[in-house]
């Protein structure tokens, strides 16, 4: 079979830069403003791949040791990341880490314990960066849907808390309609996957010269893995959202409701 | 009968100062007490300690005698039952919010029992407010803290309302009641307490 992967020159790389002064150039015609962002996206996108891919062909040749200080450093950027759209939530940092840490060393481990796929790096690394990057997105749209709703819809959680129901009862409602936003763009990929566009995982094995039938497999795996690794992320986010959104008597925590005197 | 709650010294922070100063009040087990107040004044910030939606940030409070931070929050809630300003109806039936005994409580309420089975956010304003005393009642409380309760009702339903408050307290419930509206509380109330009007 044809592997392209290994065809594309530096040379190549070039000529696709044409590409990005395409989007310059829109920019600059429908003045978007953009073109400083796009710059400066091309050039981190060059320089984080340029790292990347010399850190991969390290660990790749025989430092396969340094595959957990990899994902490690995945899971911690994902907590910057995640933990950045989750303000006014207190100890937003803690919700990230351990939502997304959950999400990765379950799914990954399932994978590895029931030897779906191979204990190296080359598959556990890249798995685990998109069950990450997945899980990181779920855990952001949780924790800002949980503290916005609860913030908009404080009379009504605190009518609830009135009548004597608990913090989980009164934030039930809102708690389903924070999971299901967190799930659902996974589900909505998992439904149309291969008509709307080809996935990631099989592009990558099609251009390497993989058969079509063993790309899907392995695409199959990876849409189930990231359901998996979402629904992880989605119920800790969820559960530790709210706690710390509550205080220990079941009180919503002030800065979600202020009221006037 | 004794105090229901005693209030010392208490005071809530804001993000910008303190909302409630130094506030020291008795409220006596029997009857209406009317917090009356200008706008700002912290009457509604006051009330919610009475339920423990929030906690002062100094001096304390007493329920019957004892710290109400001493007891179980949410047998304190069973007990001390909140209705607000404006109606929060759940969704669901009317039967499904009030819960068990919903023909009882709605006939005390003066709703008609026929009303059980409508759609809870059907209900005009002043019906959902009275559905929301009901839903309070059905928890059987020794206390009812109510935050302008008619402010959101017309002036029909308000007088009905009015005459049903009054007649919660007549039956020995501890009613606490937040009202701008002097009028309101000189008809109303067995006894006024004013809020940051010293």
């Amino acid at each position: 079979m044809n592997d392209l992967s290994g065809r594309i020159s530096w040379a190549d790389v070039g000529l696709a830069l044409l590409l990005v002064a395409v989007s310059v150039v829109v920019s600059r015609v429908r003045r978007t403003g953009l073109e400083r962002d796009i710059g400066v996206a091309t050039l981190r996108s060059f320089a984080q791949l340029l790292a990347v891919g010399f850190v991969l062909d390290f660990v790749f040749g025989n430092h396969g040791a340094l595959t957990p200080v990899v994902l490690l450093v995945m899971i911690g950027t994902a907590t910057l990341t995640s933990a950045s759209r989750g303000k006014r939530i207190p100890g937003a940092h803690w919700v990230a880490a351990i939502s997304v840490s959950v999400a990765a060393a379950a799914t990954l481990g399932v994978l590895l314990l029931l030897r779906i796929v191979p204990a190296a790096p080359r598959a556990a690394i890249p798995l685990g960066s998109m069950i990450i990057s997945n899980a990181m997105n779920t855990t952001s749209l949780v924790m800002a849907r949980l503290r916005d709703d609860l913030g908009a819809h404080r009379r009504e959680v605190e009518a609830h808390l009135s009548l004597g129901e608990t913090s989980t009862e009164a934030a039930a409602f809102w708690h389903r309609a924070a999971l299901r936003s967190g799930l659902l763009p996974i589900v909505d990929q998992t439904k149309v996957v291969g008509l709307v566009a080809l996935p990631g995982a099989m592009t990558g094995m099609l251009l390497a010269g993989a058969s079509p039938s063993s790309a899907i497999r392995l695409q199959m795996v990876v849409m189930y893995m990231l359901l998996g690794g979402n629904a992880f992320a989605a119920l800790v986010a969820g559960r530790l959202t709210i706690a710390r959104l509550f205080t220990a008597d079941h009180q919503l925590i002030r800065s979600l409701r202020r009221v006037p005197g | 009968m004794g105090d229901r709650f005693e209030l010392r010294d208490v005071r809530v922070d804001g993000d910008s100062g303190p909302i409630v100063k130094g506030f020291s009040a008795r409220i006596p087990a029997d009857g209406l007490t009317a917090m009356v107040g200008p706008s700002g004044a912290g009457k509604t910030t006051l009330l919610r300690l009475l339920n423990r939606l929030d906690d002062p940030d100094g001096g304390e409070i007493l329920l019957d005698g004892r710290d109400l931070r001493s007891y179980d929050v949410l047998d304190l809630r069973r007990r001390v039952q909140m209705v607000g300003q404006v109606p929060v109806t759940f969704p669901g039936s009317v039967a499904a919010n009030v819960g068990p005994d919903v023909d009882a409580l709605l006939a005390r309420v003066g709703l008609d029992p026929a009303l059980a089975a409508r759609d809870a956010d059907r209900l005009s304003v002043g019906e959902a407010q009275r559905m929301c005393l009901a839903r309070a009642l059905a928890r059987g409380p020794e206390c009812l803290l109510l935050d302008e309760p008619t402010s959101a009702l017309d002036t029909r339903s308000k007088g009905g309302v009015e005459s049903l408050i009054r007649s919660l307290a007549d039956d020995g419930l501890t009613v606490v009641m937040v009202t701008h509206d002097p009028r309101q509380a000189d008809e109303l109330a067995d006894r006024i307490l004013p809020v940051g009007t010293r």
